[in-house]
């Protein structure tokens, strides 16, 4: 398809905001997301008629309505799927899809296996609070273990899944993290996830002012951030602390990481190993939590493959000659 | 079979004739079959066929549940189902034998391979004595031949391991049979050639057992008091003509019906799933065509890609059996509440539940109509053959298209493998319907109705300045934006159902297929059954009844005729493969008295049982 491009000259963050009043609760953290994507627009410059943003149901998937673009407010968990459709039907489309922990790794699992694994060219974008917001706050699938809430008065007995844990288990080839407030890694994360071509899969902790407030506040808060986080980067080696003086390293004899002082045998972060993106992905305190680009290791997008493959199908494309195509006879 | 007094060089004429062969899955039965019917389709008889295979991939040899059977029904005039009772029995193993022989007519023909009579098979098909050794066959004819060896015999010069020899075993018992009805074998042979290009061996074998079986007709080695037979040719309508499937009906009448709407692209999203697969199939072969297929990893996102894809300018089509258009109603919701055009075939099979996957029913005609939660209209079609299988496809595109509404159209696991003769038509003769996507920003909105057929319009995403957002919460009538208004929401449910009941006015007015259009007793029904119902009220008529074949092909909305039509009745028997829908839906739609005549045995009706009621009524 030939797309029009109308000259939007540079189009500032809040070109790319609809007319429709934001509803989301007061202090929420989808604030700072949508604020975060409309700059990414903005920087990227995004053509507003090729972009369409796709969502389920939940919180994070109200999202389209408020962005300028293209946008389909589809079922629970389905967003995966429907964009997967629209790359089949039109690859030139920029397609982002904004879902959630419930909406993405519970009822909607199956489909982000399965459009990670086939690295459909999307950016996926999965707003993690770990509870249920729009329905009101029952425990979800990346809950900690204990989490109180009217569906577990006693407290949740289920093992969270860790997202991008999951994300690289189905065959992601990339996987970055990020912090609803941390704007300015925020909007460089989803500019890397843009410029990477398959399926890219960004996880935002946000937090719910309302059901699950202060839920990361032991990574996010900014006392504790500095050695609760460490922000990865290709080819840098892995340090944190106030001063960057702590470091992981691989422990000698072992595939597991440990902390050291910083120093010469600090580990380098390499984006394309997807053993190390695992062990980044799964760190749990005391370690810091990974934020960045965990793993980014690129291969032909599913829909550019699909289109090859048609490019050496058998038929001459006519109707007359297909219904022609095989035994026929002749009545006079 | 009706036999003809008037013997012609030695062939005793048959008007028309049912031939069954069974034998075990690995014996080739469905390829002998479509070799029959290619052969009787050169011939220039009308036909209609059946196959009726297994459930299981490979049952274990010799077992009833592994018999595998292909039944044609061909003569000079009316073919309309692959017949109630069998004249010939092809029978290649003792559990053959008696899972088919009961459908023989007495006196008919029974043509068993003696060799494959062993203790062991006997005792597999539950034969506590061999049949072929008393009087148990005594109502039918039997020829017993000793096909295993006489196939061996024949292929001997051409060095196969016995094992290979024995699978030409079916290209014999083709020979016999094509020589019994003066066919040809000639096509065959080229066939054998191009299938075993690579194995000329085995081309040749095959070849060899083809052209012994039929000298061993030609020969005086059959039994002298039978003879060969003639069935006059079919008075068909001059063109050119070609088997047709309703798998292949279908999926070259949305290919159709896409070229037809000017569409550049159909997205085609299935989920494996008996016998729905073979649609997704014959489509992925077709990528020359404008067809991207998709093997989604459920059926929710078979549905769900497909509507994407619509929503991105292509047409989008999915397409399951009963359990499987279950769990795409969510989607079928939000691609009416989006009002964006779906195509789903549904592929209907005995049920609930998993049930019968192979055996064919119409009991999905609820879940199709009403199935789905809340006030969710949508339009509801039904092919009546497998060459109307094209027709239909076409039509539900163009409504889909027209009206911006998911279109089901229900098809069974019998008119999925069912063929007959089909007259080729060209594209150019084919109407067209071209879709205009919106491209004019002016007074846009997503919602804005066109007055008469109250569709919104189609965007394609890409298109300037037309950039908005649609979902599935409620929306405003007037400018599209989300809204809980209260009347709004009564104003946008009226809007979605006459938008659906407008179909009505669309379509063609509802017709009488045999009969006048008042009487006694109109017979009416919808999809697959239409041949068998055909056939008995032709009879009935032949007999002075006073009764009508009313068939339906659009089931939501119904022709804005039909309550008036049927009201001109003094009574309406609905012959459904179900235990009585479209007998409620239309007892609901008019408040009339119709009555049920249900058939839940996996099994197609046969004329006889269709008769039978009318006669009883």
């Amino acid at each position: 398809m030939t797309v029009t491009t109308i000259t939007d000259a540079q189009l500032a963050p809040k070109d790319y905001s609809s007319d429709q009043e934001v509803r989301w609760c007061p202090g929420c953290g989808d604030y700072a997301i949508l604020k975060a994507v409309q700059k990414a627009c903005a920087e990227l410059a995004l053509v507003r008629e090729r972009t369409v943003f796709v969502s389920g149901i939940g919180c994070a998937a109200r999202f389209p309505y408020y962005m300028s673009t293209y946008g389909f407010h589809t079922v629970h968990g389905r967003a995966p799927a429907i964009a997967t459709g629209i790359k089949l039907a039109n690859p030139d489309l920029d397609v982002w899809v904004m879902t959630g922990d419930g909406d993405g790794l519970s009822i909607g699992g199956n489909h982000m296996l399965h459009v990670l694994r086939r690295n459909v060219d999307l950016q996926i974008i999965l707003f993690n609070n770990e509870i249920y917001g729009l329905t009101k706050g029952q425990y979800s699938p990346t809950s900690r273990r204990g989490t109180r809430s009217p569906s577990t008065p006693l407290g949740s007995i289920e093992y969270p899944v860790s997202a991008c844990g999951f994300a690289l288990g189905a065959g992601a080839r990339f996987v970055a993290r990020s912090v609803d407030t941390m704007h300015t890694h925020l909007v460089a994360t989803l500019k890397r996830a843009h410029a990477h071509r398959g399926a890219s899969f960004v996880e935002i902790l946000q937090n719910c002012v309302v059901f699950n407030d202060a839920v990361f506040d032991h990574i996010t808060g900014k006392e504790v951030a500095a050695d609760a986080q460490i922000l990865v980067e290709h080819g840098k080696p892995l340090l944190f602390g106030k001063n960057r003086e702590k470091a992981l390293r691989l422990k000698p004899g072992t595939l597991e990481l440990e902390i050291v002082t910083a120093g010469p045998d600090a580990l380098v972060h390499d984006e394309t190993n997807r053993s190390l993106a695992q062990l980044l992905a799964g760190l749990e305190p005391p370690f810091p939590a990974a934020m960045g680009v965990l793993y980014c290791n690129p291969a032909a997008p599913y829909e550019q493959e699909v289109y090859a493959q048609s490019g050496s199908a058998t038929g001459n494309g006519e109707l007359d000659a297909l219904l022609n195509s095989e035994r026929t006879w002749e009545v006079t | 079979m009706v036999t003809s007094a008037i013997p012609r060089s030695g062939r005793e004429i048959r008007d028309s004739v049912v031939i069954r062969f069974a034998g075990d899955s690995g014996d080739g039965m469905q390829v002998t079959g479509s070799q029959f019917t290619l052969e009787t389709a050169l011939a220039g008889s009308d036909f209609s066929t059946f196959p009726d295979f297994p459930a299981e991939i490979r049952a274990p040899a010799g077992t009833t549940f592994g018999v595998s059977a292909f039944q044609i029904h061909f003569g000079g005039t009316d073919v309309m189902t692959p017949g109630d009772a069998v004249d010939v029995l092809v029978a290649m193993n003792p559990a053959a034998l008696t899972v088919d022989v009961h459908d023989l007519k007495v006196g008919g023909t029974v043509i068993v391979d003696t060799s494959a009579f062993t203790e062991r098979n006997l005792g597999k098909a539950g034969y506590a004595k061999n049949p072929l050794e008393d009087d148990s066959l005594a109502r039918y004819q039997v020829l017993k031949f000793d096909i295993t060896k006489l196939t061996a015999d024949a292929v001997k010069p051409h060095g196969l391991t016995s094992r290979e020899a024995h699978l030409c075993r079916n290209m014999w018992a083709l020979g016999l049979l094509l020589w019994m009805y003066g066919h040809e074998r000639s096509h065959t042979i080229e066939w054998l050639k191009r299938k075993f290009a690579k194995k000329p061996v085995i081309a040749d074998a095959n070849i060899a057992a083809l052209n012994a079986g039929h000298a061993f007709g030609e020969t005086a080695e059959m039994p002298e008091h039978l003879v060969g037979y003639v069935v006059p040719k079919a008075v068909a309508r001059p063109g050119r003509y070609r088997t047709v499937s309703g798998t292949e009906g279908l999926a070259w009448g949305l290919v159709a019906g896409v070229r037809a709407a000017g569409i550049d692209k159909m997205v085609f999203a299935g989920y494996p799933i008996t016998p729905a697969s073979a649609l997704l199939h014959t489509l992925a072969h077709l990528r020359a065509y404008g067809v991207v297929t998709f093997q989604a990893e459920d059926e929710i996102a078979a549905s769900g890609a497909a509507l994407g894809a619509s929503y991105a300018g292509a047409l989008g089509v999915t397409s399951s059996s009963g359990p499987g258009i279950a769990l795409k109603t969510e989607m079928l919701g939000l691609a009416i509440a989006t009002e964006l055009p779906l195509v789903v075939v549904d592929s209907q099979r005995a049920g609930p539940s998993t049930g019968m996957p192979t055996k064919a029913e119409q009991s999905d005609l609820f879940q199709a109509v009403h199935g789905r939660n809340a006030d969710a209209p949508l339009a509801v079609l039904a092919p009546a053959t497998t060459s109307d299988c094209f027709d239909i496809a076409i039509e539900a595109v163009r409504l889909a298209t027209k009206y911006m509404t998911p279109v089901i159209v229900l098809s069974d696991g019998y008119l999925a493998h069912a063929a007959e003769p089909w007259r080729i038509p060209q594209e150019a003769d084919l109407p067209k319907f071209p879709v205009s996507y919106r491209t004019d920003p002016e007074g846009f909105h997503p919602f804005l109705r066109d007055p008469e057929t109250l569709a919104r319009p189609w965007v394609k995403p890409g298109t300037p300045r037309l950039e908005h957002r649609i979902g599935g919460l409620e929306r405003d009538y007037d400018s599209g934006h989300i809204s809980y208004d209260p009347d709004n929401h009564a104003r946008m449910t009226k809007a979605r159902a006459d938008k659906i009941a407008g179909i009505a006015r669309d379509i063609p007015l509802q017709d009488v297929a045999v009969g006048e259009d008042h009487g006694a007793l109109a017979v009416v029904g919808w999809g697959s059954t239409f041949g068998a119902i055909h056939q008995a009220v032709k009879i009935a008529r032949d007999e002075g009844r006073d009764v009508s074949h009313i068939h339906l092909r659009y089931l939501s909305p119904f022709p804005r005729n039909l309550g008036d039509l049927l009201k001109r009745f003094e009574r309406v028997l609905v012959p459904e493969m179900n235990n009585g829908q479209l007998v409620k839906l239309l007892r609901a739609e008019y408040l009339i008295p119709a009555e049920p005549l249900s058939k839940v045995t996996g099994k197609p009706f046969r004329v006889t049982e269709i008769v039978q009621a009318i006669r009883n009524l």
